[in-house]
């Protein structure tokens, strides 16, 4: 069972209701895809990601984006759970999707990145350590059904 | 490796960045103190408490190094050499450690530029940061 301090239950509960999720969804996965392009192997029927500009306009990339960060929302009304909140998820990533779990750790650093630019100073260390706690949290419930 | 192109762009804002040099190396060790604490026990010699002197001048001296290098790429071993002699021989802080530092740094770097951080100039900044961390664990064994 993971334990959470007030100030991470906070810190997430905070970040989460204030994010646009049209805007940080598609921001985070297409930088995922442009920072380690090896991760477009899993998006081969998405037409154009040739290039940066091509992945950053691409609109299949922008709505996935958004139906992947919605993904979190489980996770962050249920921090108390989220291993098994998240199962079906692993299994569908694991049995289905056949994405190689090393892939959440890409996309959550990219997450990171985004939501740092968005909070700026506000992004102090102690809440960089919170957001990547729950990440982290995510990330291995997300592996757990992988045999 | 890096294109002409990456090169340029890291060399253009590691050179905007040595003004600011204490205040970026100090923030990117804070966040790494944050959320990887067993890097501190490399620093039981310092105070390393936000502001501290000893972090602003070990976050410059490190931020320092990271634009000289950046200045000519394709020279690293050159340029890094004592700094390799140095972290072989004397601190021998384990290599993973670099990851850790290069992933704050690269938050540091979001956090301060925003927008101006796009996904073309993090991928650059991501590449040249594996390259300086690899180069400086060359001597290691």
């Amino acid at each position: 069972m993971v334990e959470w301090t007030d100030f991470e239950r906070a810190t997430i509960q905070d970040i989460f209701s204030k994010m646009d999720y049209e805007v940080v969804g598609p921001a985070a996965l297409s930088r995922c895809l442009v920072v380690y392009p090896w991760t477009q192997r899993y998006f081969g029927n998405f037409g154009n990601l040739y290039n940066a500009a091509a992945i950053m306009g691409n609109p299949n990339v922008a709505k996935h984006g958004t139906i992947i960060l919605h993904g979190l929302d489980r996770g962050v009304k249920n921090m108390d759970n989220m291993k098994e909140i998240y199962a079906e998820l692993s299994v569908l990533h694991s049995e289905k999707l056949h994405v190689d779990p090393d892939n959440f750790k890409l996309l959550s650093d990219c997450l990171t990145i985004v939501v740092a630019a968005q909070l700026g100073k506000a992004f102090t260390g102690e809440v960089q350590a919170a957001f990547q706690k729950f990440m982290a949290v995510v990330v291995s419930s997300l592996g757990r059904q992988y045999h | 490796m890096l294109s002409t192109k990456q090169k340029e762009l890291i060399a253009e804002i590691w050179g905007g960045l040595t003004p600011v040099a204490e205040d970026i190396g100090a923030d990117a060790l804070l966040r790494m103190f944050a959320s990887y604490p067993g890097t501190k026990t490399y620093f039981s010699h310092l105070d390393i408490s936000p502001r501290s002197a000893h972090l602003l001048s070990h976050g410059k001296k490190i931020v320092l190094a990271i634009a000289e290098g950046a200045k000519d790429i394709s020279q690293l071993t050159v340029t890094l050499a004592p700094l390799q002699t140095l972290h072989a021989y004397q601190l021998r802080i384990d290599p993973t450690n670099f990851k850790l530092f290069s992933h704050c740094m690269l938050v540091t770097l979001a956090c301060h530029m925003g927008d101006d951080f796009t996904p073309v100039a993090h991928a650059a900044m991501d590449k040249y940061l594996s390259a300086f961390a690899a180069v400086l664990a060359e001597k290691y064994r």
